[in-house]
């Protein structure tokens, strides 16, 4: 640990291995962006790509990098960071390593929304806004049902379980409403899918993570006080239920709207937080970590549905095939160490 | 009649609607160590939590330093008044040091993490505890007693000069209970701090109390110093155990000797 203290009485705590892992991160999101804006039917040297965001490109570079292929990166990036945040702030708040917006019922309830949009036919701005609204209006559900003198992570699982298994069920009646020809869409959108983003998709996301991100990490050392337990975190003068109602607010409008620009793209909000704590080995709460490394698994992921498999398969088939390979994995390795 | 920083008038606590004590009124003696005790479900530990702001009293208000505490900002409670709850929990793979030193939050902010004055007071706190030499350790490896103590040294760096403990040696075998009540009577001595703890054990109670509150059923039946209010009449009343009460040969503090085949109601000679 490193501390920096100014004559003002000002001191920052630094961790090194935070630091660096967030710092290779942002390098290989960089790196593997770039890439990702170069690759396509007209494909660009990073050199080139480079030239044509700094503004040195012909137009019809120009055109297709900034109405084109940024859109994509950008919308993939923006969700990558939602979720990745957005399953740290659940995994803290429920204190279970299983707490994820796509166990919770979150994911299940932006998909109704989504759903109820294909059955009656609409156009991509409302099925956008419906899923959003779909994925807050269960939040708001799960925590009255969870409410209980605050909420506890416990009773907030539970609920989130109960009500993610409901969800299913209408989501599967829902398809079974759906006309066959909006059917195939209706799938798409389930997978979570980056094609054909542009930037009316990442907009609201963006705007919500510039108000979110530094509202959710400014809560992470009262966050962190929790982990000794409620009545303790209390003692030190954490205000738990406000901040936990803050936190769970934030979370889920960050994984409703990050569902509305790109479906629910599924395991990154449970990975990211694993792996961060893993690559940090920092115990416990580790947001911003989380948020990179979502970002990060994003943009990589799309690249390898794009390119390294035949026939173009959207994110949320790569993210659901290694995310659940990963879990499986740590499931193994878990039990092997005794601790599962 | 001593002063008091804190203190209740008037309370009913309840929880939802199943109300625990009614129209309770206390008072923790200044740079005392106060024990409350009594049988199971009297509300001790309610009384504990509503007095730590835990719990806040559906009538009556808790006053710390005169105003109602739960006008009082948690942060600006957690700089006067510290809490050490029954099962607090260790998270995965931290260490000594670092558990210690989050005593501390209360007193930080977002650019004024670590300031020298932190880390003297963590080193302070672990030194009087004794789990300075503990402090690369993980807290999971100790043993119940070491990792009471390091529990201590987290409360005792919040810099409070009132501390709350709830029931701080349950869990513990019989050497470890005494060494952490040898070590909350040292800190209430030599740092002059005043101390709070709900105890099951009447004679632990009796021994290190300067100031004893017994509870039965929501309400205090007396008040004061052991030497003065134990007797076996008291507990009698407050625990309905048939007893003698004798001088404990250590300390002379009273000793309640439960009567031989209590369940007869006669004391055996």
């Amino acid at each position: 640990m490193i501390v920096i203290r100014t004559p003002g009485r000002l001191s920052v705590r630094l961790h090194p291995r935070v630091l660096a892992v967030g710092a290779v991160c942002l390098l290989l999101t960089v790196g593997v962006g770039v890439l990702a804006v170069g690759h396509g039917e007209y494909p660009m040297s990073p050199a080139d790509v480079l030239r044509t965001l700094t503004g040195g490109g012909s137009a019809a570079e120009e055109f297709i990098v900034t109405q084109l292929r940024l859109p994509r990166l950008v919308t993939g990036l923006a969700v990558g960071t939602a979720l990745g945040l957005a399953g740290a702030v659940f995994q803290a708040l429920v204190r279970n390593p299983l707490g994820s917006p796509d166990v919770l019922g979150f994911t299940q309830g932006a998909a109704t929304g989504a759903l109820v949009v294909v059955a009656v036919g609409g156009s991509s701005a409302a099925l956008a806004g419906s899923a959003a609204l779909g994925g807050v209006v269960t939040g708001l559900l799960i925590y009255l049902i969870a409410w209980r003198r605050g909420v506890h992570g416990y009773r907030l699982v539970l609920v989130g379980i109960g009500m993610s298994a409901i969800l299913t069920g209408v989501n599967g009646y829902l398809m079974t409403r759906v006309p066959l020809m909006s059917a195939s869409r209706a799938m798409l959108w389930l997978t979570g899918s980056l094609d054909g983003r542009g930037w009316s998709d990442a907009v609201p996301l963006l705007v919500a993570l510039v108000v979110l991100v530094p509202a959710l990490l400014a809560c992470a050392p009262a966050l962190r006080m929790t982990e000794l337990g409620d009545d303790a975190a209390s003692g030190l003068g954490v205000s738990v239920h406000r901040m936990r109602m803050l936190l769970l607010a934030g979370a889920v409008l960050l994984v409703a709207l990050s569902a509305a620009a790109a479906g629910p793209v599924p395991f990154v909000a449970l990975t990211a937080p694993h792996l961060a704590r893993r690559l940090t080995r920092a115990p416990g709460v580790t947001l911003l970590p989380a948020a990179l490394i979502g970002a990060l698994i994003i943009v990589v992921a799309d690249q390898v549905a794009l390119r390294a498999l035949p026939g173009q398969l959207p994110v949320g088939v790569v993210t659901g095939v290694i995310g659940g390979g990963y879990l499986v994995w740590l499931l193994a390795t878990e039990r092997r160490a005794g601790r599962l | 009649m001593s002063t008091s920083r804190l203190g209740g008038n008037g309370l009913r606590l309840a929880y939802d609607r199943r109300v625990v004590a009614e129209d309770l009124t206390v008072a923790v003696p200044d740079r005392s160590f106060t024990v409350i005790i009594g049988p199971n479900a009297c509300g001790k530990s309610t009384l504990l939590r509503a007095l730590s702001r835990l719990l806040k009293p559906a009538a009556g208000a808790v006053l710390l330093d005169g105003a109602d505490i739960h006008r009082l900002s948690a942060r600006a409670v957690a700089r006067t008044l510290g809490l050490l709850p029954q099962s607090p929990i260790a998270p995965d793979g931290i260490g000594v040091a670092e558990l210690v030193a989050r005593g501390r939050y209360p007193h930080q902010g977002l650019l004024r993490q670590w300031s020298p004055e932190d880390e003297r007071i963590v080193a302070e706190s672990m030194a009087a505890t004794g789990v300075d030499d503990l402090g690369d350790r993980l807290v999971d490896e100790l043993s119940g007693g070491q990792r009471q103590r390091v529990w201590l040294a987290m409360a005792l760096a919040q810099q409070t000069p009132l501390l709350l403990l709830d029931e701080p040696t349950t869990y513990l075998d019989i050497a470890h209970q005494i060494e952490v009540l040898d070590l909350c009577a040292r800190l209430h001595e030599e740092q002059g701090r005043t101390l709070v703890a709900v105890l099951h054990d009447l004679n632990h109670a009796a021994r290190y109390a300067t100031h004893l509150i017994a509870m039965r059923g929501g309400r205090v039946v007396a008040a004061g110093e052991p030497r003065r209010i134990v007797t076996a009449e008291l507990v009698e009343e407050v625990f309905g155990l048939p007893c003698r009460v004798i001088d404990d040969p250590e300390t002379g503090t009273p000793l309640v000797v439960p009567a031989a085949r209590a369940r007869a109601g006669t004391v055996a000679r």
